[in-house]
Formats: structure tokens, C-alpha cells, sequence
């Protein structure tokens, strides 16, 4: 930009560090507004919720936990790898971490339509005639699940750009905080999943 | 003292001249600016949307708009005001034009973020106004977009969640800016107790920008997909809960509210010691009740939902820790009277607002009380008391310590100083004209007006009519005011450094500042408002 | 600009959590079919704890970062538990 361009330019990964850390205190509030909604509704209905959690496939649930824990460590993996000046390796690892995401989608989108196909999703007929906190609960399902993920894609974005970065060299062993803060962001991913996993698939 | 070798950041030309030169900055100064004249530009409408709205209370029955058009200016006044003005109000303006310079450095940690905070924010202000012409009319919720009423309107309300979605998004990112910049880039020997308590204020206020925001992001989130997706959330028909609708609305727009006001209570902080040339009294105390308000003022939400049916317990806490956030607040008033005393007191235009700011923003303050008590609450609750409360903190308070600081950094800003007799002028119209608009409202609050009616008995008509002759008087104040800051603002007598022999950093660079604030970053030595051996104090470097 | 130097860690570290993190997975599938009543919804969530907690400390380099950090983390979960303790003052005793 036009003014003070050699401050901009100022490299300094602890900054950009809290700055990523505090971005993801909002996410966690943002999925935390829903975890308190979910928390309310689940007291509220405790037997339509246990009912509805039953009808989740938790084989596939179980099937996403696992996939999105291994991304976890092969995207910490390549910022490792990186640092230690392997940019192969790290390249290699985004590139599993980001096949995982895919099969993770994948997975979700066979998901979702299954539920499509009985003709359950908002504001459906099937979905009004059940039980109120039936209705609740797949509704908490469908905007949770939906909002992680729209998370997911963006961070496969992320991760693609820091396949380009890596290639052409901007992001280097000593200068890693692009791949280091997407890291972060793919945990966070990661770490919502986590608990989104027993409230809707396991707690029944 | 004074360097002239770098050229003053109003006067800089880079790649892009005239307005793109603005329109592309990241110079924290610019945009503080950028945003000064954005909020300029919306308050003056919604300043006459309120004006207006005074004019058709003039008279019993309908005088110039019907219930539904009085609907939709009241909401939009609402969301203009709240959600475009008041809430990035000093943080964005001040904050960003001072907090660098304050903590000694060359900008923000986050210049380029910094810029795209801004054009968000200006995004979600024309989603806002355009909330108002498309669709099917303009939104008639209130500001505060309760539902179930807000899933079901008819009119234009999705545009105007998505604004406030949109600008909350902005709000967010000012704040993460501010926390970086605070903590990486004080300059060498600035320690936390030795930072200025403007920094601190703003600190204050940025963390809960970034842990209260993303709750009303979520919850707009869902009202927009119980609009859309006919997910119930908060629809009983489907199960859903209203009450938890305002829960999570408050657990934001709660904290918001010290949002707007720590920042104006910073202001008037670095105010009273200059013109007092006297230490400020309790630093400590001050810096710590900031903090102290952020964290008990994330759990007085309650105080809201007095009246909805919430339980006997929650009612209790909630009232208690209402009287207890009074206790920092109440805390600083003492540090800045005490402050003044004894001290070489110098009735300059930015002191008088000041003092005006404690004076307003103590009768917001106890009012406040007022409604936190719960039984005067079921009393006073949703009537004009409480719009006349939250007028004298958000407008007495808010809105005086902002003038109080234009006042201030005017010299800095511009270079040029402004009309003190306009100043004084316009300050006593707008004193008079203030508390004529909105103290005749406890009355008739307390006497049984609700709020947000378009009609109302006889009986109130007294009421109304003062503070209708007041808003007039207000806005004569404000037209005053405005033609003193933009008329001398290029044609104003030079202004020193240091007109007001102020002693934080920003007084010992020139007026208007060098592009990149600095020559060299100071190194600090002393305790920050130390008036006695100010020349040694916090070199510039040369 | 920075005091130390970053630390890096091991490719085996990250291996050994994730096999733990597995472990975690599997108690909290096992533990669904034996029925705890009431209490699975704790349970269920105290596993999930412990998981977000290796996944905070190990992967998310915690372990390693400056004490401000590690509180600002604790203290927005024990924000959201506070917001979460307030709602339910109003739900659990209307």
C-alpha cells in the first residue's frame, strides 16, 4: 500500500500468532452460541434428543472422528517437517491432510443426502410431524454439522494455498507462519468436531 | 522537540493522490479519520431520524408519520446508532488515530487488516441503510430484533441481521487488531503499568469485542435460518424458546454496551490530567477497574429479562452483579474528581465536556441502578425511563466524551485549533438542549409512558413537548459544534505541538503527526502523567 | 525479535498423541453401549475434554507457547463454562 509500506512488510510470526489464537476465540464462541442452545434444548427434551441421537449412524460419526484427527497430525507433521527445511515432506503432508478433508466432505455429503432421500431436512413435512425436540435436535444437527462444515472447506482452502506457498518458496523454514496459522486453524476444526461428535452421535 | 523532516500524514501523497490516496491507506490515522467522517455521515441521519421521531411526539395521535413508518425509524435509529456509530464509535476513531501513537509505535500490528476492518465496516452500514428501501419495507423490530416478532415480520429484517452480522465481523476485527498491537508493539521501556489509560480502556473494550461479538454472530445466524430454513430455534410452534433468543442477544449486546463506554471513559482519562496538570489520581485503580468492568459486565445480562419470567436465582445474581459493576465505574468517577483537585484547573473546551461527561453520565448511572433494582424494574421497565437512561449513558456519556475528545486532539489531528468561543457556545446549547430532551423522559417513564409507542395519553403530552423543544435545541447545538470543528479544521489559527501541555506521547511529535508517527521509537522512562520534569520525559529521540 | 528459539517438535510425539487420541475414540464408542443413564452425557463430555486437551497442548503447540497464551485459552473455556452456569441458573430453577 502507499503509506508506510516497510512496516507492513515487517515480519514478526508472534504477532500473527495471538492475532490467529484471537480469531479463534471468536470461532469457539460462535460454535459455543450453538453448544449453549444445544445444551438447553438437550435439558429441555432429554428423551426426543436421546431418541434422535440414536438415529444418527454413529459408525459414520466414529469413521469422521478418526479421519479428522489424523489430518490433525499430519498438518502439525508438516509444519515440523518444514521447520526442519523438508519442504517435500511437508508438501506431501498438507497433501494427505487435505485428501483426508475430502474424504471427511465425502463422507458428510453421503450423510446428509441419505437423510434427503426420507425426506428429512428443515422445514420438511417429514421433519414437522416429529416430536418438537426432534425437531430441535435435527435442526441443531443440520446448522452444526453445515456450519463445521463450511470450516472444513475453508480450511482445504487454506491448506491449497500453502501448497502454492511452499512451491514457490514465500513460506520456508524460517518463515512459516502462513502454514503454522492454518495449522492452527485446522485444529480448531479439529477440536469442534470433537465435541460435536458425542452430543450428536454418542450421548443417547 | 519538533521535527518537520518527514512529511505530516495529511499531506502525504503515495501511489494514489486525493481520495483513492485515503481510500487505499493503511495509516492507522487515515482510517481512524476515514472512520471519524463515516460516523459523522450516519449520525447526522440518524440524528434527524431521532428528530423526527420527536416531531411526530409533538402532539397526541398522528402528527407527521403513521405507527408503522414510526416503526421503522425507530428501529433504523436504533441499529444506525448502536451497531454504525456507537459501538466502533472512540475505539475505531481515537483508538486508531492515538492507541499507536499513545504506546509508541508506527501503527497498528495489523496495517492491511486494519483497512479491510474498515471496509467492512462500511459494507454492513449500506446493508444497514439499504435494509430500509429494498425488499418488503423497512424493518419494524426494534434494534434489538426480538422474536418471535423478528422471524415473522413481514418486512426487510433478514438485510438488516445480515448488517449486523456483517458489522459485527468488523467490530471483531478492530479489536483482535488492538490486543496484537498492545501487546507487541509498546515501545521499549513502556511496561503495562507505565502505558497511558487510554491503551488500557481500549484493551478493556477489545476483549470483549472478541469474546462477545461472535454470540450475536451465531444468534442473528440462527434467526436468519429460522427465517429461511424454518429451523425453530426460537419459534415455539416447533419447540423452540424465545427467552432463549434474549439470553444469547444479551450475553452480547450487554457487554457491548461497555464497549461503547470504556473507551469514552479512557478519553476523558487522559483528559483531566492535562488540563488539570496534576498526576492522574489511582492509576492502578484505573487501569484494573477497566478490566474489572469488562469481566463483571459479561454477566449483568440477565438484567434485561427482569421481567420475562426467568427464575427467582438468575433475577438474583443478575441484580446483584449489576450493583456490583457499579463499583469500577463508581471507582474511576472518584480517581477523576480527585484528579482535578488541588490541581492548576484549565476550563478549556475539552475539560468542560468532560466534567458535562461525569455529570450525564452519573444520572445514566444511577438510573441504571434504578432499573437494576428488581422491583423498581417491573415498575420502570420498557418505558421511556429506560430510553432516557440509556440516552444519558450511550449520548451523555458516550456521545459527550467523544466531543470531549475531538475537542482534544483536534490541534493534534489538524494542526490547526479551533474557535474556543464557538466551542463554549456550542457546548452550553448542547448541555441545555441534551438535558431537555431526555430528563422529561424519566418523568413520564416513571408516570407509565412505554417506550417505542407512537401515541400516547394527555397526560404526557407536557413531557413530550419539552423534550421536543430540547431535541430542537440539541440539534442547534450539534449544527453549532459541526461548523466550529469543519470550518477551522483547514482555516483554524496554527496549532502548537503541545497547545494543551499535555505529556503522553502524542504531545511530543508535531501536529498533524509524521507519516510513520516516530523518527525514532521512544524509549520510556517514567511513569506515564508525570508533569514536573516533563521536558526530560519520553524523548522523541533527537 | 524473539527470545528462543522455536521449538520443533518430534514426528514421533505427534504419533504417540494421536494414538492416544484413538484409544480416547474408542473408550467413547465402548462406553455408549454399557448405559450409564444420566451420567453418559458427563462421561461422554469428559472424554471429549481430555481429547481437546491433547489436541490443544500437543498439536496446538501449547505445551511450547508463553504463559499468556495458555491462560487466555483456559480462561475463554472457563468464560464459556461461566456463560454456560448463568443460562442454566435461569433454566434449571424456573
Amino acid at each position: 500500500m502507499n503509506t508506510s509500506t516497510a512496516h507492513t512488510d515487517h515480519y514478526d510470526p508472534e504477532s500473527s500468532k495471538i492475532g490467529m489464537w484471537l480469531f479463534l476465540f471468536t470461532e469457539m464462541f460462535l460454535f459455543g452460541g450453538l453448544f449453549l442452545v444445544y445444551a438447553v434444548f438437550r435439558n429441555k427434551y432429554s428423551a426426543d434428543f436421546h431418541h434422535g441421537a440414536h438415529e444418527l449412524n454413529a459408525f459414520i460419526g466414529t469413521f469422521n472422528t478418526v479421519v479428522l484427527l489424523i489430518s490433525s497430525m499430519t498438518v502439525a507433521m508438516s509444519i515440523t517437517a518444514i521447520q526442519k527445511k523438508n519442504r517435500k515432506l511437508a508438501v506431501n503432508m498438507i497433501i494427505i491432510t487435505i485428501v483426508l478433508a475430502l474424504v471427511f466432505m465425502l463422507n458428510k455429503y453421503f450423510e446428509w443426502s441419505y437423510k434427503f432421500e426420507y425426506k428429512l431436512y428443515p422445514g420438511s413435512p417429514v421433519m414437522m410431524n416429529l416430536p418438537q425436540g426432534e425437531i430441535l435436535f435435527y435442526g441443531l444437527y443440520f446448522m452444526m454439522t453445515g456450519l463445521h462444515a463450511l470450516h472444513v472447506l475453508i480450511g482445504i482452502v487454506l491448506l491449497v494455498v500453502n501448497i502454492f506457498k511452499i512451491r514457490s518458496g514465500k513460506v520456508h523454514h524460517e518463515r512459516f507462519s502462513l502454514l503454522e496459522n492454518s495449522g492452527l486453524y485446522w485444529h480448531l476444526v479439529d477440536l469442534i468436531w470433537i465435541f460435536l461428535f458425542p452430543l450428536l452421535y454418542l450421548v443417547t | 522537540m519538533v521535527n518537520t523532516s518527514q512529511e505530516n500524514y495529511l499531506e502525504y501523497r503515495g501511489r494514489f493522490k486525493g481520495l483513492m490516496g485515503w481510500l487505499t491507506s493503511t495509516d492507522h490515522k487515515r482510517i481512524g479519520l476515514m472512520y471519524m467522517y463515516a460516523i459523522m455521515f450516519f449520525f447526522i441521519i440518524a440524528a434527524l431520524l431521532g428528530l423526527l421521531m420527536r416531531i411526530e411526539k409533538i402532539a397526541p395521535g398522528q402528527t407527521i408519520m403513521d405507527a408503522q413508518t414510526y416503526n421503522g425509524v425507530f428501529t433504523i435509529h436504533g441499529i444506525i446508532m448502536i451497531f454504525i456509530i456507537v459501538i466502533p464509535g472512540l475505539a475505531a476513531v481515537f483508538g486508531n488515530f492515538f492507541l499507536p501513537i499513545m504506546i509508541g509505535a508506527k501503527d497498528v500490528a495489523f496495517p492491511k487488516l486494519n483497512l479491510l476492518s474498515w471496509y467492512i465496516y462500511i459494507a454492513g452500514a449500506i446493508m444497514g441503510i439499504l435494509s430500509q428501501f429494498i425488499g418488503g419495507g423497512a424493518p419494524d423490530t426494534g434494534w434489538t430484533f426480538y422474536v418471535p416478532y423478528s422471524a415473522e415480520s413481514g418486512t426487510n429484517v433478514m438485510f438488516a441481521l445480515l448488517a449486523a452480522f456483517v458489522l459485527g465481523f468488523s467490530s471483531i476485527l478492530t479489536g483482535l487488531n488492538f490486543i496484537v498491537t498492545i501487546h507487541r508493539l509498546r515501545a521499549p521501556g513502556m511496561t503495562w503499568f507505565k502505558m497511558p489509560l487510554f491503551p488500557w480502556s481500549l484493551y478493556a473494550t477489545a476483549w470483549i469485542q472478541v469474546l462477545a461479538t461472535p454470540i450475536i454472530g451465531i444468534t442473528l445466524l440462527m434467526v436468519i435460518a429460522e427465517r429461511t430454513l424454518n429451523i425453530g430455534f426460537f419459534d415455539p410452534a416447533l419447540g423452540g424458546d424465545p427467552l432463549l433468543f434474549q439470553h444469547l442477544f444479551w450475553i452480547y449486546s450487554h457487554p457491548a454496551v461497555y464497549v461503547m463506554i470504556l473507551p469514552a471513559m479512557g478519553v476523558v482519562t487522559e483528559i483531566f490530567p492535562t488540563f488539570s496538570q496534576k498526576p492522574v489520581f489511582g492509576y492502578g485503580a484505573i487501569a484494573i477497574s477497566s478490566l474489572a468492568i469488562a469481566l463483571v459486565g459479561y454477566f449483568v445480562w440477565g438484567h434485561h429479562m427482569f421481567t420475562t419470567g426467568i427464575s427467582y436465582w438468575s433475577r438474583w445474581f443478575f441484580s446483584f452483579l449489576t450493583f456490583i459493576v457499579a463499583v469500577p465505574s463508581a471507582i474511576k468517577v472518584f480517581n477523576w474528581i480527585s484528579t482535578m483537585y488541588g490541581g492548576s484547573i484549565d476550563l478549556k473546551p475539552p475539560l468542560l465536556y468532560a466534567i458535562s461527561f461525569i455529570f450525564l453520565f452519573m444520572i445514566g448511572g444511577f438510573t441504571g441502578l434504578t432499573l437494576g433494582a428488581l422491583a423498581t424494574n417491573v415498575q420502570t421497565h420498557d418505558t421511556t425511563f429506560v430510553v432516557a437512561h440509556f440516552h444519558y449513558i450511550i449520548f451523555g456519556g458516550m456521545g459527550f466524551a467523544f466531543f470531549a475528545g475531538i475537542h482534544y486532539w483536534f490541534p493534534k489531528i489538524y494542526g490547526r485549533m479551533y474557535s474556543n468561543r464557538l466551542a463554549y457556545i456550542a457546548w452550553g446549547i448542547l448541555f441545555v438542549g441534551f438535558n431537555l430532551l431526555y430528563f422529561p423522559l424519566f418523568v413520564i417513564g416513571i408516570q407509565g409512558m412505554p417506550r417505542r409507542y407512537f401515541d400516547y395519553l394527555p397526560q404526557f403530552q407536557t413531557g413530550h413537548v419539552i423534550s421536543s423543544i430540547g431535541a430542537f435545541i440539541l440539534v442547534a447545538g450539534l449544527v453549532v459544534m459541526f461548523y466550529n470543528l469543519i470550518y477551522y479544521r483547514r482555516k483554524g489559527e496554527i496549532a502548537s505541538a503541545n497547545p494543551w501541555k499535555g505529556v503522553t506521547l502524542e504531545w511530543q511529535i508535531p501536529s498533524p503527526p509524521p507519516l510513520e508517527n516516530f523518527e525514532e521509537i521512544p524509549v520510556i522512562k517514567d511513569k506515564p502523567y508525570t508533569f514536573d520534569n516533563k521536558e526530560e520525559k519520553a524523548s522523541t529521540g533527537n | 525479535m524473539d527470545k528462543k528459539e522455536k521449538h520443533i517438535t518430534s514426528y514421533s510425539l505427534f504419533a504417540k498423541v494421536l494414538v492416544a487420541l484413538l484409544i480416547l475414540t474408542t473408550i467413547s464408542v465402548l462406553i455408549t453401549e454399557i448405559h450409564f443413564g444420566a451420567l453418559s452425557v458427563a462421561v461422554a463430555l469428559s472424554v471429549a475434554c481430555v481429547k481437546v486437551a491433547l489436541v490443544l497442548v500437543y498439536f496446538m503447540h501449547l505445551k511450547w507457547e508463553n504463559s499468556f497464551l495458555r491462560i487466555m485459552v483456559a480462561g475463554v473455556f472457563l468464560l464459556f463454562a461461566l456463560v454456560l452456569v448463568f443460562t442454566f441458573i435461569d433454566y434449571l430453577l424456573r
